[in-house]
């Protein structure tokens, strides 16, 4: 585990004005990966814009955990449905132009 | 610079209490918050515009100067002075939604009216992510086929970036920490580049295939031959079987688009046989005709 690559997760939620209970309740929900070493936890650095949008949706908006799960299911599936439009306009652009 | 009324933009009416004001936004910010509604810069806007119509309608001093000046707004510096010189600094009680925008996105007649974003109220002094800003850049196919560098200029600062082989049309690539500045000293956000790839005129891509027509002569399509053709890697050499059909797909294992990411692997290229039937026949040909249709007869 490299030193920087993870940022301690009381340092996150001071830095974000949240509590620390914030980050548990969304691992414990399986939302967010939490790293121990020596008694400290730990968020890794590549996850942070995820954390930071989890702990949008949890504070700011007052989506429950359960709810956060259900719009990062459907924010994933939006995304898988836009790149299969991407690859049908670009299937069907091939016969538009033959025609 | 135009008016806005805040009290629209949030759907209530101007004897709204607190607690109504705090309700619609939040119903409004569930809808259009950034993070629910990503790469769709209207539900962004609309999303600036609720966030600022709260801004000034939760915090008490911004209300009642809003509704005292309103659309006399041009006013707005001679109260402000003499509120300073009559009142104590005010607290305030509202809460504003952060996300992947820029806060100076307030409108002219906000920063008019009230200088700019508050500083210190709800998560202002957090650390935000910068916005990531799009971008889309247009290659040919033949680009498109190899690996090749590319210097792109963003906000005055000139980028060089790699664009690896097989990139597909529509195609996002992202390039962190060139996106705007964070907000309260957090990090940049990222660079999205959307690759569009334009077709070429004697060849079509679909994924990694390639697709592509090929003229044929009568003579070579029935007594066999050769045919040499163009293709985006080279010249490849095609043997043309006897009695070959008008419309015969042939398929060219490896011959077609270089797949993104893995080098040396390629799909295939589809070569469909346009045969040509001679024209201009002399008299000479048309009887050699005559005499090949009455032996097939």
């Amino acid at each position: 585990m490299e030193a920087n690559e993870y940022i301690p997760i009381d340092f996150f939620c001071k830095q974000h004005g949240v509590e620390v209970s914030v980050i548990s309740t969304l691992h414990a929900y399986g939302l967010i990966e939490v790293y121990r070493m020596e008694e400290i936890e730990y968020l890794p650095l590549a996850e942070l814009a995820d954390a930071e949008k989890l702990i949008r949706l949890y504070d700011e908006l007052e989506i429950n955990p359960e709810g956060i799960d259900v719009v990062i299911h459907l924010l994933k599936r939006i995304k898988e449905m836009q790149f299969h439009i991407q690859l049908l306009e670009n299937r069907l652009s091939l016969y538009e132009e033959n025609a | 610079m135009s008016f806005i009324d805040y009290y629209e933009v949030l759907g209530i009416n101007k004897n709204a209490s607190e607690d109504d004001i705090k309700k619609a936004y939040r119903k409004f910010a569930r809808q259009l918050h950034p993070d629910l509604n990503p790469n769709d810069k209207d539900a962004q806007a609309k999303f600036q515009k609720i966030n600022e119509a709260n801004e000034v309608l939760s915090d008490p001093a911004k209300r009642k100067k809003y509704d005292q000046y309103g659309e006399h707004w041009e006013h707005g510096e001679e109260y402000e002075q003499a509120r300073k010189a009559n009142s104590r600094p005010n607290a305030s009680g509202g809460q504003n939604f952060s996300g992947d925008f820029d806060e100076s996105n307030f409108s002219d007649f906000f920063s008019s009216m009230f200088g700019g974003a508050s500083e210190g109220r709800g998560r202002a002094q957090s650390k935000f992510r910068g916005q990531d800003f799009q971008s889309e850049l247009t290659i040919t196919l033949e680009e498109a086929y190899t690996t090749h560098a590319r210097t792109l200029k963003i906000n005055d600062k000139n980028i060089r970036i790699t664009i690896p082989a097989g990139v597909e049309n529509g195609q996002t690539i992202k390039l962190k920490g060139y996106g705007g500045k964070g907000v309260n000293g957090g990090p940049e956000g990222d660079l999205l580049i959307q690759f569009v790839v334009s077709n070429a005129a004697n060849v079509k891509r679909l994924g990694n295939d390639l697709y592509s027509t090929v003229d044929l002569d009568l003579y070579t399509a029935m007594l066999g031959g050769e045919k040499i053709i163009e293709t985006l890697g080279g010249k490849i050499k095609l043997i043309v079987k006897p009695e070959t059909q008008n419309g015969t797909k042939i398929r060219l294992k490896g011959k077609g688009f270089p797949v993104y990411k893995k080098e040396g692997s390629f799909g295939d290229l589809f070569v469909t046989y346009n045969i040509l039937m001679p024209t201009n026949l002399t008299d000479k040909q048309k009887e050699l005709f005559k005499e090949l249709q009455n032996s097939a007869l």
